[in-house]
């Protein structure tokens, strides 16, 4: 049993509706992205299903059982790291780790063998001892992340686990997640809003914008629902980045490339390719660097909503700007 | 209480207690600023002992059941800040995904205060006894001192637990403070409640359980044993306490949503 999310609503006094009506269905052993930019309403989602918050309407199954009448049968089948990690500073990590067995209720004798065990996992046994306060902020989500796993949970919520950390935490954290599906059947619900962690970890991907879910799929299936790939081109004089720019627009909509050159996404696909090499040459413009990329999520992401998913983090933020302003103003 | 309650309640209170050690600024004030105070009002106001019918000769006797008060106030601001700052960084939601109830929450946390009240208890009474403060009651009545300034502490920490839970914000926590110590000063902190004048301050002072509260352990230091100033004190330190435990559970059951 896995998720299984239908008409979900959350409304907020006074607010709009975070996430606005939105059917998911996630396959146990599956890893499932959750991708979008902030504000969308991934957070809000994982709130509802890890029982921590009402639904508004709608109904929603987590490892078989009811969000909203069976939620402390939910939890005892969950994991979750949200999108702080939640850790006491004046706590090390072992302390932790014994707090979070003891509250779960693993026999005694348990306890400490379960800690060691999943803070040897998470490569944190050496600084077990050290108080949290001093941890950096990779040692911080690894620990959330045992401290998530220490009942042996079916389903692991993890909310954002990598926003903030150096690729080599990232690229860390990335292969235990995949490690706990692939060996220990753990189903795992991923928000996040890098596309490249969605692309390489979840075998299914939900892109949500505004609340709604706009496209669901497989990574490769998703971009090849959009199938258009993007040329990017660098002229040899710098000078002719305008003309270069107006002569690729020709094949379709422009996009953003690299300082110094222009890109377009093609809308006849990859066979334009060569027609486009002879527009550049019939206009006399010399090529310092041409490169064709296939579709990206951003790309699918762009198609649904119209913005790219950079953009649409930059409105986020100057909507809750004008909204802090007029709160301060009022 | 079943095992399971009974072990989250021991490792919440392992929790607190650890907390509230490694945090010498949450102790040092707590004990420090009192005995400042105690310092300062017992050598500035001891001709206050002169007026008729002041009960001892001793104003640092009399004073010295202040700091029991200013520490429990302290203790409002510790364990509410503690408990704020628990909701402000999500260590709330991951305490909410365990098998958690609600009592063995509020019983944890206080446990640290229970601790900063005996260690401020302990001190406070060494202090005043070594700087020439009078014991009535004797060696049963240092007992029921720290045993009553622990209720009243724990009863105040209450408080802050509310405060944290309804509001979910240690500066609001703390913005608490001055009030609390309004209710101090507008009691019988500096004189006998008897010999104050002003009618206005008298009424409000007559009222304000704090009053209550001191004279508890001034019967002791002063008088010896009186079972009725006993009885009020004890009686408004419980008062204090369930008051403070209904209100902050009902405040938990909001906060924490979980269905």
């Amino acid at each position: 049993m896995g998720i299984e999310v239908e008409g979900l609503v959350r409304e907020f006094k006074n607010g709009p509706r975070a996430v606005d009506g939105i059917d998911l269905r996630v396959e146990a052993g599956e890893i499932y992205g959750f991708l979008g930019p902030n504000g969308a309403g991934k957070s809000t989602t994982v709130l509802m299903l890890t029982t921590l918050l009402l639904p508004t309407a709608g109904t929603a199954r987590v490892a078989g059982f009811d969000i909203v009448s069976e939620g402390p049968r939910v939890r005892a089948s969950i994991g979750a790291a949200l999108q702080e990690a939640a850790l006491d500073p004046l706590l090390s990590g072992r302390e932790h780790m014994r707090l979070q067995t003891a509250l779960h209720g693993l026999p005694k004798g348990e306890r400490a063998e379960r800690g060691q065990e999943l803070l040897e996992r998470v490569g944190l046994a050496q600084a077990a001892d050290r108080k949290v306060g001093g941890y950096s902020g990779g040692m911080k989500r690894r620990l959330d992340l045992a401290l998530a796993l220490v009942h042996r949970p079916r389903i692991l919520f993890l909310d954002e686990p990598t926003t903030g950390l150096d690729i080599q935490s990232r690229t860390a954290l990335w292969d235990e997640v995949a490690r706990l599906a692939a060996e220990d059947g753990v189903t795992v619900f991923l928000t996040t809003q890098y596309l490249e962690e969605a692309d390489t970890l979840a075998a299914r991907v939900g892109i949500i914008d505004h609340g709604h879910i706009v496209a669901e799929g497989t990574p490769a299936e998703l971009k090849a629902e959009i199938g258009r790939p993007t040329v990017e081109a660098v002229p040899q004089d710098a000078g002719e980045r305008e003309r270069l720019a107006a002569v690729l627009e020709r094949f379709g909509p422009g996009a953003g490339a690299a300082p110094g050159g222009a890109a377009a996404r093609l809308e006849g696909g990859e066979a334009e390719l060569a027609e486009v090499v002879r527009a550049l040459d019939s206009e006399g413009i010399a090529i310092e660097r041409l490169q064709l990329h296939a579709p990206s999520l951003d790309d699918v992401f762009l198609a649904k909503t119209g913005r790219s998913l950079e953009g649409a983090e930059e409105e986020v933020e100057e909507a809750e700007e004008a909204a802090g302003e007029a709160v301060g103003s009022a | 209480m079943s095992g399971a309650l009974r072990t989250q309640v021991g490792q919440l209170a392992r929790r607190s207690v650890l907390r509230t050690l490694r945090q010498p600024a949450q102790i040092v004030p707590a004990l420090i600023f009192p005995l400042f105070l105690l310092a300062v009002n017992s050598g500035g106001l001891k001709d206050t002992t002169n007026l008729p019918g002041f009960p001892t000769d001793s104003y640092l006797t009399f004073a010295l059941a202040v700091p029991f008060m200013q520490g429990a106030l302290f203790s409002v601001m510790n364990a509410g800040t503690d408990l704020a700052r628990d909701i402000e960084t999500g260590f709330l939601n991951r305490l909410a995904l365990t098998p958690l109830r609600g009592a063995a929450l509020l019983s944890g946390l206080l446990a640290g205060a229970v601790v900063l009240g005996l260690v401020q208890a302990i001190t406070y009474l060494t202090v005043g006894l070594v700087a020439g403060a009078e014991l009535a009651a004797g060696v049963g009545g240092a007992f029921v001192i720290v045993g009553l300034s622990v209720l009243i502490t724990v009863g105040f920490g209450s408080v802050g637990l509310f405060a944290a839970l309804r509001t979910g914000s240690g500066e609001a926590v703390q913005s608490l403070f001055p009030v609390f110590f309004v209710f101090l000063f507008l009691s019988s902190m500096a004189l006998p409640l008897e010999l104050l004048q002003t009618d206005w301050f008298h009424a409000i002072a007559s009222v304000n359980p704090v009053s209550y509260l001191l004279q508890a352990f001034r019967s002791l230091l002063i008088e010896g044993w009186n079972a009725a100033d006993l009885a009020l004190g004890f009686g408004i330190g419980i008062a204090v306490l369930v008051l403070g435990m209904a209100a902050a559970s009902a405040a938990l059951k909001t906060r924490l949503v979980r269905t």
